[in-house]
């Protein structure tokens, strides 16, 4: 043992200690060695409260921690359903999915939105609300989600983008089924079409279900079935790393895809009806008396549905709101037009069936009727009146007068009765969004409308269909079948049948029955039938005109209309009122007499009187119809 | 020519005298720390092989430091500690690095000065106690903390307040060892926690961010408080026995940041669990417990306290490491010694270990 008195080394240390520093080196090892040894207690004191929180993290809060782990690593990734296809009743295509490409963006990995926007308009050409509708979309969308900013690329677009993809952090072009019209105009008044989802659409659909999904019925069939046809989200579970690149699919619940939709709407026939309007505008509903399903559905003029789904530009947008024809007005489904004549074969079966007036029953056209204390003369369209009619006559000429004595007999009170009845007044329920239901007037309508009684005035127009009553094609189609098919009163169906993804059984769709209409005495109906029947094919019929030569018996009644209220998109400027207050040719229709398969109404807006203008329309879809040669 | 070849060797270099359980420890953990630098790299090989170099050069480092006897170290002790405040001047007019001139650029070598100060503050500090009575008076106390805080505050200007308090830490533990009273080294803590709100007051933003951070990581989790929660959720989500080398998911999907850096026990905790955190903290202990034997058989002042502050400034790393990584201190820029990825801090400290083998080597060597 060394033992160490004095310590100063020379050369070493700062300048000379003070005195003499004695330093007793045994002791100052004793002292140390016991400081070393107190120190050592402390790092084991601290070692052990490591461990300690170790243990509370990995044994204590293990399980939360795993979880925190899992949620981290794997991410569940939506994967949109297929949307359901839409056929005709052959099983031609209506609406069909095509693969194509769309730009998105994901928030997280851009640096710098703006300038990315700027740069990615120099290669593709983005919507004019590109950022908006970004900005707004991103709150739907988790930050690490691609946005979808365009859709629709054109081919050289991609190849543009894929050139410059790596100055381009966070975007991407990914593929999609989009949508695709393959009949553009013929179509969108009865499909509808797809848009983006927007936030109104977002407060009537289940949000879960269309992450991943960018598309939405809008209107029409894709809009009523949208349920059927979106399906159900599929999702993957996926291994992703920080960036959310995916590593790894581990697990995969299929999408289940919508549902194919089949409509009883014939292509070939819709076609016949689309170019029997030629460039006027109107509307053509056909549907089969027997069980109520839409043959064919036209609303003229009409708009590509397509520039809609891959998002429409704003000029073409204008175009189409500004063009005086209203191509985005649905006329088969919204138009309410006064009904005219058309109107007397129920306000006929109504006098029949009440018992106001016989089957045989003769009344004479001088060609005016007073109201008593009126001065007033309520006048037939022929000068000089039709001599002696009855309801036969009166149907086949086209008797004002008959109708008018008939319906002040009737009072306004059984004829709303009756004819409502038929659908009038209300929506036929058929399978679209946004049907009109016209108007049926009566006492308690006009008092809750006008505040105003009833006049008696105002039962003698009615008996010919003017005045307040308002109906639709579609109205006027369910009633007509109605009254062809004794008394069923159909809900009419676009859907005729449903294939749901996957499995091959179709299920068959048909048209709920409204209403049975009882018949008090058959004949009744048989004898406005054949009334309908010689305006066609009798000597003195309004429009006999179109009178098919021996192949077929049809039946069917014209009328003449104005347009009373419209749902508008606008208001429309007071040139246009001026247009629309020009009578409308209306004619139903329906064929073969004896054992009817359709029902036709058509209406040709502007065109003056209905057999001139509205009857050929319905006759070409008939003809085309029933001599089955369609267009294909 | 042997021995004229010797002649210009100086006589005191030998065979190296090492003490074989130090190496033992510093081996086992640097070969450990390797394995999880591949895992946390991804299994990068090129990663590793350039960490073993730095390792390599550290190694050498240690063994050159081993034969220089203790007492030509304490001669040159004042001029390392003088070149080294002169060196934190510099970095003050010509220093580089991100938002903190901490580097200094020689054309082939970077490095921080504030590294030096590790070494040089608790070198020095022995060199002044080294002549003196032991337990300091109250003269040689006040010089001592001078020593101390001229280098502290040049690194805190820089700004790295972790550095400069653990140079602080460092120089404090030769004070303490020298034999400091309990009530002095009480009074000094309690000191400093009431003087921490005025610190609070000469933080820069970012460091009182990640302080805020600290005490509430969840309030901001994908900004500032996303290091402490990833961290957490590995070792938590690591459990008892770990999820297996290079099976851990926060580690390999690159959750985790600066993983194999700061954080590179995050991923030891994650893939080898509690038990593999017991193992390397017995094997830090090991080492400090080592460390400090070594400076109970020193024969000099000068090396008793130099060892021993060296030792036990080794386990605060650890320590201060190990906490920020479990969520128990804010991020403060510490390396895991002896595993983390980065040639500075491994150099450092094999130098250190080199110093202590150096004074276990020459323990009976007295001139």
């Amino acid at each position: 043992m060394i033992r160490q008195v004095l310590t100063r080394v020379p050369g070493a240390g700062p300048g000379r200690p003070r005195g003499r520093a004695i330093k007793d080196g045994i002791e100052e090892q004793r002292k140390f060695n016991r400081r070393a040894a107190e120190a050592l207690v402390l790092v084991i004191i601290g070692c052990l409260l490591l461990i300690a929180r170790y243990v509370y993290l990995q044994v204590v809060n293990h399980q939360e921690f795993t979880t925190r782990s899992i949620n981290n690593q794997v991410k569940v990734v939506p994967v949109a359903p297929n949307r359901g296809l839409i056929y005709d009743r052959a099983g031609r295509p209506l609406a069909e999915n095509r693969p194509a490409f769309r730009l998105e963006i994901v928030p997280e990995k851009v640096e710098g939105l703006e300038q990315t926007f700027e740069r990615l308009a120099e290669l593709v050409e983005l919507p004019e609300d590109a950022v908006e509708r970004f900005e707004a979309a991103r709150g739907r969308y988790h930050s690490f989600d691609g946005i979808p900013v365009k859709f629709a690329l054109s081919d050289e677009e991609v190849a543009r983008f894929a050139v410059n993809r790596h100055l381009f952090a966070g975007v991407d072009v990914v593929p999609y089924l989009a949508r695709h019209y393959p009949q553009g105009d013929l179509l969108t008044h009865v499909l509808g079409y797809v848009g983006r989802i927007d936030e109104n659409d977002l407060r009537s659909i289940d949000a879960a279900n269309y992450r991943g999904t960018t598309h939405i019925g809008k209107s029409g069939v894709e809009r009523y079935y949208e349920n059927q046809l979106h399906g159900d989200i599929g999702r993957e579970r996926v291994e992703t790393n920080v960036q959310g690149r995916v590593l790894n699919v581990l697990e995969r619940e299929p999408p289940q895809h919508g549902e194919d939709l089949v409509l009883s709407l014939d292509l070939g026939l819709q076609r016949v009806a689309w170019d029997a309007l030629g460039e006027r505008p109107g509307a053509v509903f056909a549907m089969d008396p027997r069980d109520g399903s839409v043959l064919a559905m036209v609303s003229k003029p009409a708009f590509d549905p397509n520039f809609f789904v891959r998002g429409i530009r704003s000029a073409e947008y204008a175009a189409i709101l500004n063009d005086p024809a209203r191509p985005l007005f649905n006329r088969a489904l919204q138009g309410g037009y006064e009904p005219g004549s058309t109107f007397k074969p129920f306000v006929g079966l109504a006098g029949l069936e009440m018992g106001i007036i016989g089957r045989e029953q003769r009344v004479f056209s001088n060609g005016y009727y007073y109201l008593s204390g009126q001065e007033r003369p309520y006048r037939d369209w022929k000068r000089g009146g039709h001599g002696w009619v009855d309801i036969r006559g009166a149907l086949e000429q086209s008797v004002n007068t008959y109708f008018y004595g008939l319906a002040y007999d009737l009072g306004i009170d059984r004829i709303h009765e009756y004819l409502s009845q038929f659908s009038f007044g209300e929506p036929t329920g058929l399978d679209l969004q946004g049907e009109n239901a016209g108007i049926l007037p009566s006492r308690d309508w006009k008092r809750g409308q006008y505040s105003e009684p009833w006049y008696p005035g105002e039962t003698v127009i009615a008996g010919i269909g003017q005045g307040f009553n308002v109906v639709t094609p579609i109205q006027l189609s369910v009633a007509l079948s109605a009254l062809v098919n004794g008394g069923t009163v159909y809900a009419p169906r676009l859907l005729m049948a449903s294939k749901p993804a996957g499995e091959g059984q179709a299920r068959l769709n048909h048209a709920p029955v409204a209403r049975q209409i009882p018949a008090v005495q058959p004949e009744n109906w048989a004898v406005v039938r054949e009334g309908m029947r010689l305006v066609i094919h009798g000597s003195q019929g309004t429009a006999r005109a179109v009178a098919p030569q021996d192949s077929y018996q049809m039946a069917g009644k014209s009328g003449t209309a104005q347009v009373v209220t419209q749902v508008a998109f606008e208001e429309p400027d007071p040139e246009e009122v001026a247009q629309h207050l020009r009578n409308h040719a209306l004619f139903v229709a329906y064929a073969p007499f004896e054992n009817p398969i359709i029902v036709v109404t058509a209406i040709v807006e502007h065109g003056g009187g209905g057999s001139r203008h509205a009857a050929p329309v319905a006759r070409a879809v008939i003809d085309a119809w029933l001599a089955q040669e369609l267009p294909q | 020519m042997a021995t004229r070849v010797s002649r210009l060797v100086p006589h005191w270099v030998g065979l190296p005298r090492l003490d074989p359980l130090l190496l033992l420890g510093l081996l086992v953990v640097m070969g450990g720390g390797l394995l999880v630098l591949y895992s946390a790299s991804n299994s990068d090989m090129g990663t590793v092989y350039r960490q073993a170099i730095r390792l390599g050069i550290g190694m050498a480092a240690l063994l050159v430091l081993s034969q220089v006897p203790p007492y030509i170290l304490r001669i040159w002790t004042p001029w390392l500690y003088g070149l080294g405040v002169v060196l934190l001047f510099a970095t003050w007019f010509v220093g580089e690095g991100q938002g903190a001139d901490r580097w200094l650029d020689f054309g082939v070598v970077r490095f921080q000065p504030a590294e030096i100060m590790k070494l040089a503050v608790p070198m020095m500090v022995a060199w002044y106690l080294h002549p003196r009575v032991l337990p300091p008076g109250f003269r040689d106390l006040l010089l001592a903390f001078a020593i101390l805080l001229i280098p502290a505050i040049l690194i805190v200007r820089q700004p790295d307040l972790g550095t400069a308090l653990l140079v602080l830490v460092s120089g404090g533990f030769t004070l303490f060892l020298s034999g400091l009273s309990w009530r002095l080294i009480v009074g000094a803590v309690v000191a400093a926690a009431a003087a921490a709100p005025a610190m609070w007051m000469f933080m820069h933003e970012y460091q009182r961010q990640r302080v805020r951070t600290f005490l509430d990581p969840e309030s901001d989790p994908l900004g500032t408080g996303w290091n402490i929660i990833q961290s957490k959720i590995a070792v938590g989500s690591g459990g008892l026995f770990g999820k297996g080398w290079l099976n851990g998911t926060q580690s390999r999907l690159e959750f985790i940041p600066e993983r194999h850096t700061d954080f590179i026990l995050a991923v030891l905790s994650e893939e080898f669990g509690l038990l593999g955190v017991i193992v390397l903290l017995a094997m830090y202990v090991f080492i400090t417990a080592r460390g400090l034997a070594i400076a109970g058989m020193a024969r000099d002042t000068y090396s008793r306290l130099l060892a021993g502050s060296l030792a036990l400034t080794f386990f605060v790393y650890v320590v201060v490491n190990a906490s920020m990584v479990a969520g128990l201190l804010p991020v403060v820029g510490v390396p895991l010694p002896l595993i983390s990825y980065g040639g500075t801090s491994a150099v450092t400290l094999l130098a250190g270990f080199g110093i202590l083998m150096s004074i276990y080597g020459h323990r009976n060597f007295i001139r």
